[in-house]
């Protein structure tokens, strides 16, 4: 990597002992129904519990076969189901229908629900509408945190976005706080906690009211300091093209569980399962790399390799043993996952190269900026006119929306009825959902007012446009981008060089035209321990900030590595980019920082989330 | 100090004494003649019931309860049938066991609790006898009737009522009895005169203790003792019989010379003693008869009633109160007169150095000679908690600490703990509290138990300075005892809501451990609902109040906290509640006023009631989600004319919700499902339900060109989307001779270079090259080099005279392209001098 960490940075605390909970746990809850049993497990669930017991593991305690939750009628002999699964009204059905279905047939089974990470009052109700709330013994598998590295950990539920912020549905917001509670009981306790966000406030309510019904502990912190935040104080970023390697891997091969699949056209063979992670020593070294700076890289790495493997040439048979026996094995396992990640590089520059993908990230670009919005909503629409992508228009609608601050009325009506003959009427509710959540809005007529203020503002000077956007900020809904983006600097003056190899902000992420706002909110907060100076910042992004003293405020002050180690939480998902670009922060001021999401998103994954399409 | 010994009688080789303990508060009338008295063990409160066989209801018999030093707690006329034997449960709760079999239960401050029976059968026979004991198990009662059967309830608790079988011979009452527990069994111990019978659960057993003989006569008292190990029983001709309650050893046999039976015999004895005696009670003589045969006498003046105990007996008369005990085995090394125990030496030291004699430093000499000083220190402070005396308490504690200072690692913990637990002991044991415990009562009985034993008599303020002086946890401490005040103090009706309200927040505040909902709870109880919602404002957690505010029906409120609290399976409850509980209207207006709620409601219905669903939104005049939920349900429709109607309704509801875009669109969708239908039909094109773009894309696969430009124009689709569309479909079906005249057809809205790129993606050069020269000029670089023609897109390059074209040629070029390359390198130069 180009550029060293500084040599201070503290240790992160050692995650596998949230795994090893989370496995005996669910060892206990398998062994509380004796005797062989069968294991449904929702889709969703699967790769998640791989990371935490395999098979041999729900083996041993007596699990015969394993079947995945597929809502139709089970082919089970067992007399013994186990079923495990999210706290969904759904899958609950579907177990009553297989309960009801054997009792018409006579049949007798033990059936048990085993709930992840906790069960709902819904959940039960809908048992008891069913009549089967006393054929079922239900429990909870209290597995909230899965670590997928070093620095990452998710509560693998993507449906925490929609659920919390379209539907206006809290239920995951307790989830939240518990385990944001699981984590402060083993890693706090927590000098500071900060946040911005209605979802995060709450969250950290939620969390507070369980440590005050909790006994208290006094232990070493091994994490100082924590940032919640809402992933709808800051939709930009996640729609933004994603150019950091690890970023784009997730855009074009999607990870899952921190495991990706290379088809054929990777590995020039079958398709492999990779996991990626820091154990991974090539991917480690360029995950957090500017794609352009990728190949570069892997070449020098490639010829490093064989110079390793020259060696060999003129040894003697002792130093050959040694080679062989130590050596050998590590250059070999590397060059396996060069040649893979060289295979997924070329074809990523297969699909990226292309003149599109650089007209998009220009469009992105100049969106960002807000330069020749014409063009770009004319790019748009022979992007919706030839049908390139229905979630890549959708995603490229919505950032013109947040960055224009809503769009004129004729364009909207116009593009909206151009995207419904390209992918359907039904897209209608999708519009609706999106208008709800501010995503894609039309301007209401008294806000073209703000169109003109942002226009003004570029020619007049600073102080003037800041007057005019208090004015504004009290209008309804509304992203509010350009003027946040000029408060905090977010998109560098452009015309100026910027080398990728030497990244100087966290603007690198997206080719050093923007800065994501959740990490430079992070940064600044952080700076100034606390919301002081963002006043104007905030109110621009509907208030909801904290910053809260723990109850063990007076060592705060002591300057231990634990106030170095900062856990940002993303309600809502967060993107590989804004991870990157959090590593970064923490290598220029000498921060570790953990990435706890509800999931890791990414545009597609955000938009798809909110299709209504689907019947 | 001096005359410690001079109540000690002795007997074999263990000593008695008797210690007053109260001069009684109470003012009796009559003394204790023509009473049931009951009192309960542990210094427990004495309940009093005058003439109890009175029956007329002019003059009804006085209940009286008493604290044990005799201040009087309440007092009422029981009203209720006659009462056969009183007794007192294990929790301090008065039994009273009447003729008729039932058993009245009364809390201590006189306020009745419940009832229960002991059997249908009694009711006609008659309770003969009662007898209330305690067991492991709990407080028990066991009768005997007029059809001499007896009757067990082991845990009245836990009512099982037990009827144990007949007892052969037996006619009436038996001569005595005694209820037994042994062997996780209760059994009855009865005598018939001569004969002495067990019975258990099934059978009756005829046994003859050991070294009984015939000569004693028949038994007409018997006594167990506390524990059911040892039982005393006394003949008509005077013998006390003792031995263990197993009948398996004799202890001894004692001859009173008394041929009337006792009024009362109890056991005396102390934990781990050697020497169990019995106290028998006559009208004027009080006996301890002893295993060595011989026995001490006191003359009584006046009627008396005897108090078992774990360590001994107390006798209550109407003026006071004594406990009689025999001497603990520390006490006696220390206070028998020229001992020479450690502890005795001790003592004496102490006593010198306070006169500053230098005797002190003669016994210590010798105490320590024998290195027994730590001995001595540790029986100075058991012999404190053994005396009742504050004085001797004091000077044996000063002497223990005295020795103590010579001494190295010696635990203090002992002597610090008894002198905690001492102060407390005699704090409770004060007059006006009232509970008399020994040490060993108070260790057998436990700190835990104290405590709730004061809280239960309220004397909060005591308790609360017990616990803190203890250093006893919150938890378990005060909060324990701020929680009990507080239910009690929400019962004082003479009070305003408010008052209370005040005075609770102020003494309970923010305690660990305290519930307000369990406080409000407890006003609830009483009927006092708007001090219970003044209550469940302090509390902290919304979501505990919640389940009470529904139980007050305050389903408004019980939702706003619910929604409060976060906790949304609370909020889901409430939700559940209220749907049942109220009307539908209601109902739905209800969550119109709380967002989270309605959004988790309307969640489930999406899932679990679509139909409700609709009926939200109506409500709501909710016209755009209504139109939405339409559309939705459209989709789920598989038939058209169905879908359409479905449809149909959309579109009036996008109407009413001004949304004519919307409404505009689903008009749009409606014709073209028609006309889908309609080709399908004619056709079988397979059209229905795809998007518009699909259909004008499957109608050009299909050749359909004539009903694609119908939609074309129909619909309003824009130039440029229809002639990206006729202009890829044209060239995947390889119709280059029909896209050439539609390129002619007019000027292309989406320029030429798109007819160059697609042709070239479908691998057709030749095609392409004719599209070439028809490109706009700006973009004829791109055009040649799209199709490979790179000397051509040099040429317009240099043409234009444009560096950054000039360069993308360049990019292009490979090194075999040598002249190409220096051409371009020089026009380039040239562009750059100028």
């Amino acid at each position: 990597m180009a550029h060293s960490a500084r040599r201070d940075s503290p240790e992160l605390p050692d995650f596998s002992l949230l795994k090893r909970l989370a496995r005996d746990q669910l060892v206990y809850l398998l062994e509380q129904l004796p005797g062989k049993k069968d294991l449904f497990i929702e889709a969703d669930l699967m790769s998640p519990l791989d990371r935490i017991a395999n098979v041999s593991t729900l083996k041993e305690h007596e699990v015969d076969k394993l079947y995945k939750v597929e809502y139709k009628p089970i082919t089970s002999t067992s007399d013994q189901l186990c079923f495990l699964i999210r706290p969904r009204i759904k899958t609950v059905k579907w177990i009553c229908d297989v309960a009801n279905a054997d009792k018409a047939t006579g049949k007798f089974r033990r059936y048990k629900i085993i709930f992840t990470p906790q069960k709902f009052y819904a959940c039960e109700a809908v048992l008891e509408e069913q009549g089967i709330f006393g054929d079922v013994t239900t429990d909870e598998w209290a597995f909230y945190l899965l670590p997928l590295d070093d620095d990452i950990i998710s509560l693998e539920l993507p449906e925490f976005f929609r659920d919390n912020f379209l539907a206006g549905d809290q239920r995951w917001v307790r989830t939240a706080g518990s385990a944001l509670h699981l984590l402060h009981s083993l890693y706090g306790p927590f000098s500071k906690v900060y946040g911005i966000g209605r979802c995060s406030k709450m969250a950290y309510e939620s969390w507070r009211e369980q440590v005050a019904e909790g006994e208290q502990r006094t232990r070493q912190a091994e994490i100082g300091r924590v940032f919640l935040i809402d992933r709808d104080v800051d939709f930009v970023t996640p729609l933004c093209s994603q150019v950091v390697y690890e970023g784009l891997v997730d855009d074009i091969f999607r990870i899952k569980c921190g495991c990706v699949e290379f088809g054929p056209d990777v590995t020039s063979d079958k398709s492999v399962k990779v996991m990626l992670n820091s154990q991974d020593k090539v991917f480690n070294e360029i995950r957090n790399e500017h794609f352009s700076n990728v190949f570069g890289f892997l070449s020098q790495k490639a010829r490093n390799l064989q110079t390793a493997y020259d060696k060999r040439r003129g040894m003697d048979i002792k130093q050959m043993k040694t080679f062989v026996s130590e050596e050998l094995k590590g250059l070999k396992q590397e060059h396996r996952l060069l040649s893979l990640h060289i295979g997924a590089s070329e074809s990523i520059m297969k699909k990226k190269t292309k003149q599109d993908f650089q007209e998009l990230l220009k469009t992105e670009h100049s969106l960002l900026e807000g330069f020749e919005i014409r063009e770009c909503i004319s790019f748009i629409e022979e992007h919706i006119n030839r049908q390139v992508s229905m979630i890549q228009s959708l995603r490229l609608l919505c950032l013109l929306s947040i960055t224009e601050n809503g769009l004129m009325p004729k364009d909207y009506r116009s593009l909206k009825a151009q995207y419904l003959q390209s992918y359907g009427v039904d897209h209608l509710l999708t519009f609706a959902n999106l208008r709800h959540l501010g995503l894609l809005v039309e301007q209401q007529p008294g806000e073209t007012l703000t169109v003109m203020e942002s226009k003004v503002g570029k020619l007049v000077n600073d102080k003037t446009a800041g007057k005019l956007t208090d004015a504004f900020s009290s209008l309804a809904r509304k992203s509010n981008f350009r003027a946040l983006s000029r408060r905090l600097n977010l998109v560098p003056k452009s015309g100026e060089e910027y080398d990728l190899r030497v990244p100087r902000d966290m603007a690198y992420i997206f080719s050093g035209a923007y800065v994501p706002l959740s990490c430079k909110l992070i940064e600044q907060v952080l700076e100034r321990d606390g919301w002081t100076g963002l006043e104007e910042v905030t109110k621009l992004l509907n208030g909801n900030e904290f910053a809260v003293t723990g109850s063990n405020g007076a060592d705060s002050k002591a300057k231990n590595d634990a106030q170095r180690i900062i856990l940002v939480m993303f309600l809502g998902g967060c993107t590989f980019s804004e991870i990157s670009a959090l590593r970064f922060l923490g290598r220029e001021k000498g921060y570790k920082f953990i990435v706890v999401a509800t999931a890791i998103t990414n545009s597609s994954r955000l938009l798809e989330s909110l299709l209504d399409n689907h019947v | 100090m001096a005359f410690i010994t001079a109540n000690w009688n002795p007997l074999g080789e263990a000593f008695y004494r008797k210690t007053e303990l109260y001069e009684m508060c109470w003012n009796l009338r009559d003394g204790l003649r023509d009473c049931l008295v009951a009192a309960a063990p542990y210094g427990g409160p004495i309940a009093l019931l005058r003439e109890p066989h009175r029956r007329s209801p002019s003059s009804r018999p006085q209940l009286e309860i008493y604290s044990a030093s005799g201040v009087s707690i309440t007092s009422f006329p029981w009203k209720s049938g006659p009462v056969v034997q009183l007794g007192w449960t294990v929790s301090d709760e008065l039994l009273c066991i009447q003729e008729d079999g039932s058993v009245l239960i009364y809390d201590v401050f006189g306020s009745f609790k419940r009832h229960f029976s002991m059997g249908q059968e009694v009711v006609q026979s008659q309770v003969l006898e009662a007898k209330v004991f305690h067991s492991p198990y709990g407080t028990g009662v066991a009768i005997v009737t007029g059809s001499s059967r007896f009757t067990l309830a082991t845990n009245i608790d836990d009512l099982k009522l037990r009827r144990l079988p007949e007892v052969p011979g037996l006619r009436g009452r038996p001569s005595c009895w005694v209820v037994l527990t042994q062997d996780r069994q209760t059994k009855v111990l009865l005598s018939t005169g001569p004969e002495l019978y067990i019975l258990d659960n099934t059978s009756c057993t005829a046994v003859c203790p050991p070294g009984f003989g015939p000569q004693a006569g028949s038994i007409v008292h018997m006594s167990v003792s506390f524990s059911y190990k040892y039982l005393a029983l006394f003949t008509d001709t005077g013998h006390v019989w003792t031995g263990s309650s197993h009948l398996q050893d004799k202890l001894s046999e004692v001859d009173t010379k008394k041929s009337t039976p006792p009024k009362q015999m109890v056991w005396c004895r102390r934990p781990k003693s050697q020497q169990p005696s019995v106290v028998l009670m006559w009208d004027r003589l009080l006996m301890v008869a002893g295993v060595c045969n011989d026995t001490i006498q006191f003359p009584m003046e006046d009627q008396c009633v005897l108090v078992g105990e774990l360590d001994g007996v107390r006798i209550i008369s109407s003026t006071n109160q004594e406990l009689l005990q025999e001497v603990p085995l520390v006490c006696q090394d220390i206070f028998k007169i020229a001992s020479m125990a450690p502890g005795a030496l001790l003592l004496e030291a102490h006593r010198e150095y306070e006169k500053s004699s230098q005797k002190a430093d003669e016994y210590l000499r010798e105490i320590k000679e024998q290195s027994m000083l730590g001995e001595a220190v540790r029986q100075c402070v058991e012999a404190a908690g053994h005396e009742y005396d504050t004085n001797t308490q004091k000077s044996l504690l000063r002497a223990a600490s005295f020795g103590k200072c010579f001494l190295t690692d010696f635990s203090p913990d002992p002597f610090v703990s008894t002198c905690r637990e001492l102060r407390v002991l005699n704090a409770v044991r004060e007059s006006d509290v009232g509970l008399p415990l020994t040490y060993t009562q108070f260790k057998q009985m436990t700190l835990q138990v104290l405590i709730d034993r004061l809280v239960y008599r309220q004397f909060y303020p005591l308790a609360i300075e017990i616990c803190r002086y203890l250093k006893i946890p919150d938890y378990q401490g005060v909060s324990r005892v701020l929680k009990h005040w507080a239910s009690c103090k929400v019962q004082q009706k003479d009070l305003s809501d408010e008052a209370i309200a005040r005075a609770v927040c102020v003494k309970v505040g923010d305690s660990p451990g305290v519930s307000y909902s369990h406080i409000a709870a407890k006003a609830y109880e009483c009927g006092r609902t708007e001090l219970a919602i003044k209550l469940l404002d302090f509390e902290a957690r919304s979501g505990e109040q919640v389940p009470l505010l529904l139980k007050m029906k305050r389903s408004q409120l019980a939702l706003s906290k619910a929604v409060e609290s976060g906790d949304t399976d609370l909020v889901y409850t409430v939700v559940t509640y209220l749907k049942n509980e109220m009307n539908r209207g209601d109902f739905f207006m209800t969550l119109r006023n709380q967002p989270v709620a309605l959004s988790l409601y309307r969640q489930f219905c999406k899932l679990q009631e679509q139909e409700t669903l609709k009926d939200l939104y109506n409500q709501d005049d909710d016209h755009q989600e209504l139109a939405n939920y339409y559309v939705t349900a459209s989709y789920r429709e598989k038939r058209l004319d169905s879908r359409l109607s479905l449809l149909q309704s959309a579109v009036d509801e996008y109407n009413k919700a001004k949304n004519e875009f919307s409404a505009k669109a689903t008009e749009d969708e409606m014709r073209l499902l028609r006309f889908q239908r309609k080709l399908d039909d004619e056709k079988g094109a397979g059209l229905l339900g795809l998007s518009l773009q699909a259909t004008m894309e499957a109608l050009l696969a299909l050749g359909l060109h004539k009903q694609a430009e119908q939609l074309y124009r129909d619909f309003r689709v824009p130039d440029k989307r229809y002639w990206w569309l006729k202009l890829k479909s044209l060239a995947e079906k390889e119709e280059w001779e029909e896209l050439e005249k539609f390129s002619k057809s007019k000027k292309s809205p989406i320029g030429y270079l798109a007819f160059v790129e697609v042709c070239m993606k479908c691998n057709n050069k030749y095609e392409a090259k004719k599209y070439v020269s028809k490109v706009t000029p700006e973009q004829k670089v791109k055009a040649h080099l799209a199709i490979s023609d790179l000397e051509g897109a040099a040429d317009v390059a240099i043409e234009h005279k444009n560096e950054s074209e000039m360069a993308a040629v360049l990019s292009r070029c490979s090194a075999s392209d040598r002249s190409l390359i220096d051409r371009l390198n020089r026009a380039r130069a040239s562009v750059a001098k100028k």
